[in-house]
C-alpha cells in the first residue's frame, strides 16, 4: 500500500509539472478565418457552435432582462404590450431553439464524443459542418424576424393565432426553426452514428462513459421528434399563408391538433434539454469524488427509459384544452412514471459520493448545484402531472418556475459545469479557481431568488405572459427581477474570466483532473486527430480510487 | 380579496380546499424526496470530504437492493398522488346537474357573459354563494382560458368549440378573472372579476338596471325569426326533423353513426348542417355561418334544451 501512494504522489508531481501546451494541437495547425469556416474538425465545429449560441444566450438573455424591468411594476410601463409579447417570444424561441437544444450536444457534444470515443472525429464530419451551416441560415431567419419586428405568437405558436390573427412575422420565424430542427437532426444522425461505428477496440457498450450513454438518447430523440416539428410548423406555415384549413376552426380545422402536434415534439424536446446535462453530471461527480460510479447499468438505462417514455407524455401540457378527461388520465400516470428513471439517476449521484474522496472544484460545485435544482424541477413537475393541481398551476408562474428550474438549474448549469471540466483540455489552459468558485455560488443564489418566488405567484393565480398584473403580486416580481439581477452578474464573470484565461490561464497539461476519461489521455489542447494512436480500452470507465487518491492535489488547489 | 398580500390565495368555491390539500401533500412528498437526497449529500460532502481521514475501504458500485428500493418507493407514491389527483380532477370536470347556467363567449380581449334570466356582463360575473354554477364557453376568434384562482379552476375556451366549468362558491368577496392562454397583444388586460354575493342580493342585483329578457326567451325569438321554425315545426313542404325532445337524444346518422343531441352537435347543426345529416333526412338546411353570432347560438340551443317533449311554437 505504501508503495502504492508514493507512485500515486510521483504521479500527482509530474501532472503538476507537465503544464505545458501541446506544441502542435487543432487550434494551433491551421490559421485565418478560412480555416475555420471550411474546418471538418469536430472540435473546431464545436467552438463554431458555442460562439453562435453565446451570441443567441445574449440576445435571449437581453429580452429576459428587459421583461424582468418591465415587471417591477405592476403596470405596464416600461414597453408596450405588442412589444412585451415579442420580448418573451424572441427569449422562448432563442433560448430553446438556438441555445438550449444545441448546448451541450453541439458545443460539449461535439468536441468530447469523438475523443471519449478514442476516434479521430465523428463518423461524418463534412454532415458536422452542414449542420453548423444549417443552424447558421436558421439563426439568420430567426434573426431577420427580429429585426423586421418581431413574433408575438410565443414559443408555441398556438393556433388559430399564430394562422390567422398574429399580426407578426410568425413564417420566416417558423422557417428559421424549421431550418435549425435539421441542424439538430442531422448532429443527432452523426452522433448515433460515431456511437456505433467509431468506438475504440475493447470500448463495448457498458465500458461507455455515460455521458455516451446520455448523448446517444438525446440523439435518438432528435432524430425521431424533430421531424415531427417540422411538419407541425409546416402545416402552420401552409394555413397561415394560403388558408388551408388545418388547425382553425373557422376553416374547418381543429386548434387542439395542433397542440397535439407540437407538444409531440416539444416535449421530447425537453428531454434533449435535460439529458445531455445528466450526461455531465456523471462525468464531474465521479472525477471529484474520485469514484466509480454507482449503479453505471441503472444510469445508462434511465437515459434510455427517459427517451422512450418522453415520447408517450405530450398530453400533460393539455389537461385543460378540452383533451379528453381519461386521455387527460393516461398521459398523467406516465408523467408520473418519466419521474422514476430521473429520480434513479439523482439518488445514484448522490451514493456515488458515498465513501468517496469529494474536492469542491467549480465543476463540483455545480454539479452538486445542479442536483439540487434538478430535484426541485423534478418534484415540481409532478404537481404538474398531478391533474387537479395542474388545473389551477397550468399557464401561471408555477410553470414558468418549474420549466425554469429544469432548463437553467438543470441544462445551464450542466452546460457551465462541463464548460469549466473540459475547458482545459478545450484550451489548454485552466480557468481561474476561486473566481469560478464564487460565481458558481452566485449563479445558484441569483438563480433561486428569480425562479423560486415565481412558483409562489403561480400557485397565487399569476398567469404567464401577463404584460401588467395585479399589484398584489408585485413583491414576488420585484424579488424575481432582483435575482435576475444577481444571475446577470453570474453569467458575467465566466465569460470575463474565461476570455482571461485563453491567454494568462495557468497551463493545464494533458490530465489535470487526473480524470479516466479517453479524452484526458492526449495533449491539451488535443491534436487535430485527437489521438497519436488509437487508444485500447480494457476496462470500465470511471476508475478511480479515493483511497488512493486521497492526498493528491487536483492541477490547481 | 383582491389586491391583499397574500402567501397562498384564498379558498373560495367547493373545490379549493380539495386542490389544496392534494397541493400540500406533494408539498410534504417533495420535502421528503429533497431530505432523502439533500442530507446524504451534504452528509457524504462533509464526511468523505478530500483530506479527511475516513475508512474509505471497499466502496459499493452498486446494489441492487439499493435500486429496487428507489424504484419501486417513489413509483408507489407517485400512484398514490396520480390516484388522488385524477379523482379531485375528475370531479372538477364533471359539472353536476342543475347547476345555475351561465354562457360565456371570450373574445380579444373580453369576457361576454349572460345569466340564464337574461342578465348581460361583461368582464365580471355576480355569483350567488353556494350555488353550483356551470358555464358553458366559446370563443369567437382565438383560444382563451378561463381562470379564477380562488376557485382553483381553469378551463380553455375554444373557437367553434363548446367547453364546460363548473364551481360553488363558498365564500363572499371579489376575485380576479384571468385570461390564462396566450391570446394576442391585451391579453393581460383580458382579465375582471367574479362577485360572490348573498343568494338575496344576487337576486336583487339580477332585476336591477337593464335586466333583458331570458336565454330562453331570446332562442324562442331567434328560432322564430331565423325561419328554423318554419321547417322544424310540423311542416309539410320541407321534410326536416322535429326538434322536441331532441336534446340529450340518441340520434341516428345517415352515415350509421349514432351521436348524442349535446350543445356541440346541436351548434354543428346549425353552423354546418352537412355534417352530420340525421338518418331520413336530406341537406336541406342552410348554413347559418356568418349570419348568426355565437351568443345567438347558445341561446337558441337554450331555448331547445328547455323544450323538453313538448312541440316547439311557430
Amino acid at each position: 500500500m505504501e508503495t502504492h501512494l508514493e507512485a500515486e504522489s510521483a504521479t500527482a508531481r509530474i501532472v503538476r509539472t507537465s503544464g505545458r501546451m501541446a506544441p502542435v494541437n487543432y487550434l494551433s495547425r491551421e490559421h485565418g478565418v478560412k480555416s475555420w469556416l471550411l474546418t471538418t474538425d469536430h472540435k473546431r465545429i464545436a467552438l463554431l457552435y458555442l460562439f453562435t449560441i453565446l451570441f443567441f444566450f445574449t440576445i435571449a438573455s437581453v429580452a429576459a432582462a428587459m421583461m424582468r424591468i418591465e415587471l417591477l411594476t405592476p403596470q405596464g410601463d416600461l414597453v408596450t404590450s405588442e412589444t412585451y409579447n415579442k420580448l418573451f417570444t424572441i427569449h422562448g424561441v432563442l433560448m430553446v431553439w438556438f441555445f438550449l437544444i444545441p448546448s451541450i450536444p453541439a458545443v460539449l457534444g461535439n468536441f468530447v464524443i469523438p475523443m471519449m470515443l478514442g476516434a479521430r472525429d465523428v463518423a461524418f464530419p463534412k454532415l458536422n459542418l452542414i449542420s453548423w451551416y444549417l443552424f447558421i441560415i436558421g439563426g439568420a431567419l430567426a434573426l431577420w424576424s427580429l429585426v423586421h419586428g418581431g413574433v408575438d405568437t410565443g414559443w408555441t405558436f398556438y393556433t388559430p393565432y399564430s394562422t390567422t390573427y398574429a399580426n407578426s412575422h410568425v413564417i420566416s420565424m417558423a422557417a428559421g426553426i424549421f431550418v435549425a430542427g435539421f441542424s439538430s437532426i442531422a448532429t443527432g444522425l452523426n452522433f448515433i452514428v460515431t456511437v456505433h461505428k467509431l468506438r475504440a477496440p475493447g470500448l463495448t457498450w457498458f465500458r461507455l462513459p455515460l455521458f455516451i450513454w446520455s448523448m446517444y438518447a438525446t440523439s435518438l430523440i432528435m432524430v425521431l421528434a424533430t421531424p415531427v416539428l417540422a411538419i407541425t410548423l409546416g402545416l402552420m406555415s401552409l394555413e397561415r399563408f394560403w388558408g388551408i384549413g388545418i388547425f382553425d376552426p373557422k376553416l374547418g380545422g381543429d386548434p387542439v391538433l395542433f397542440q397535439h402536434l407540437f407538444w409531440f415534439y416539444s416535449h421530447p424536446a425537453v428531454y434533449i434539454m435535460i439529458l445531455p446535462g445528466m450526461g455531465v453530471i456523471s462525468e464531474v461527480i465521479t472525477c471529484f469524488s474520485r469514484k466509480q460510479v454507482f449503479g453505471y447499468a441503472w444510469i445508462a438505462s434511465a437515459s434510455m427509459a427517459i427517451a422512450i417514455l418522453g415520447f408517450l407524455v405530450w398530453g400533460h401540457h393539455m389537461f385543460v384544452s378540452s383533451q379528453s378527461i381519461y386521455a387527460g388520465m393516461v398521459f398523467s400516470i406516465l408523467s408520473f412514471i418519466v419521474a422514476i428513471p430521473s429520480g434513479i439517476k439523482v439518488f445514484n449521484w448522490t451514493a456515488t459520493l458515498h465513501k468517496g474522496s469529494i474536492s469542491f472544484h467549480t465543476p463540483m460545485l455545480y454539479a452538486l448545484g445542479f442536483i439540487g435544482l434538478f430535484t426541485i424541477g423534478g418534484l415540481t413537475g409532478l404537481f404538474l402531472a398531478a391533474l387537479a393541481v395542474d388545473v389551477h398551476v397550468t399557464d401561471t408562474y408555477f410553470v414558468v418556475a418549474h420549466f425554469h428550474y429544469i432548463m437553467v438549474g438543470g441544462m445551464v448549469t450542466a452546460f457551465m459545469g462541463g464548460l469549466h471540466y473540459w475547458w482545459p483540455k478545450i484550451t489548454g489552459r485552466l480557468y481561474p479557481e476561486f473566481l469560478g468558485k464564487i460565481s458558481a455560488i452566485v449563479l445558484f443564489i441569483g438563480f433561486n431568488l428569480t425562479f423560486f418566488p415565481q412558483f409562489l405567484l403561480g400557485y397565487l393565480g399569476m398567469p404567464r405572459r401577463y404584460h401588467a398584473y395585479p399589484p398584489e403580486f408585485q413583491v414576488f416580481h420585484v424579488l424575481s427581477t432582483a435575482g435576475a439581477t444577481i444571475l446577470g452578474i453570474g453569467y458575467l464573470m465566466p465569460l470575463m474570466y474565461l476570455i482571461w484565461s485563453l491567454k494568462h490561464g495557468r497551463l493545464a497539461g494533458p490530465n489535470p483532473w487526473r480524470a479516466t476519461g479517453l479524452e484526458w489521455q492526449t495533449e491539451s489542447p488535443p491534436p487535430k486527430h485527437n489521438f497519436e494512436e488509437t487508444p485500447i480500452v480494457t476496462g470500465p470507465p470511471y476508475q478511480y480510487s479515493a483511497e488512493e487518491d486521497n492526498q493528491i492535489e487536483m492541477a490547481n488547489v | 380579496m383582491m389586491d391583499d398580500f397574500h402567501l397562498f390565495p384564498v379558498d373560495a368555491s367547493s373545490s379549493a380546499q380539495q386542490v389544496d390539500w392534494l397541493f400540500y401533500a406533494l408539498i410534504l412528498m417533495s420535502l421528503f424526496f429533497i431530505a432523502a437526497v439533500f442530507l446524504p449529500i451534504f452528509y457524504f460532502s462533509i464526511r468523505y470530504r478530500r483530506g479527511a481521514k475516513v475508512d474509505r475501504s471497499n466502496p459499493q458500485i452498486g446494489s441492487n437492493l439499493l435500486e429496487t428500493g428507489w424504484t419501486v418507493l417513489p413509483l408507489l407514491i407517485s400512484l398514490g398522488v396520480f390516484t388522488w389527483g385524477a379523482l379531485v380532477y375528475f370531479r372538477l370536470e364533471t359539472p353536476p346537474a342543475n347547476a345555475l347556467q351561465v354562457q360565456v363567449v371570450a373574445k380579444q380581449w373580453m369576457w361576454k357573459l349572460q345569466h340564464a334570466e337574461g342578465k348581460r356582463e361583461i368582464n365580471e360575473l355576480h355569483l350567488p354563494l353556494g350555488t353550483t354554477i356551470s358555464l358553458t364557453m366559446t370563443s369567437e376568434d382565438v383560444i382563451h382560458s378561463f381562470f379564477v384562482p380562488a376557485f382553483r379552476v381553469k378551463q380553455d375556451v375554444l373557437p367553434g368549440k363548446y367547453t364546460t366549468e363548473w364551481f360553488r362558491p363558498t365564500r363572499l368577496g371579489e376575485y380576479h378573472l384571468f385570461c390564462a392562454e396566450y391570446c394576442g397583444t391585451n391579453h393581460s388586460a383580458m382579465i375582471g372579476r367574479v362577485v360572490v354575493m348573498r343568494p338575496a342580493d344576487y337576486e336583487e342585483w339580477l332585476n336591477s338596471g337593464e335586466t333583458g329578457r331570458s336565454i330562453v326567451f331570446e332562442g324562442h325569438r331567434l328560432f322564430q325569426e331565423r325561419g328554423c321554425s318554419g321547417c322544424h315545426v310540423d311542416s309539410r313542404a320541407i321534410h326536416a326533423p322535429p326538434l322536441e325532445g331532441v336534446y340529450g337524444k340518441q340520434v341516428p346518422l345517415a352515415s350509421g353513426e349514432i351521436v348524442t343531441a349535446d350543445d356541440q352537435y346541436l351548434r354543428d347543426s346549425i353552423l354546418v348542417p352537412g355534417k352530420q345529416i340525421s338518418a331520413g333526412y336530406e341537406n336541406l338546411m342552410p348554413s347559418y355561418t356568418g349570419h348568426i353570432s355565437e351568443a345567438e347560438i347558445m341561446q337558441i340551443i337554450a331555448y331547445l334544451k328547455s323544450l323538453g317533449e313538448q312541440r316547439p311554437e311557430r
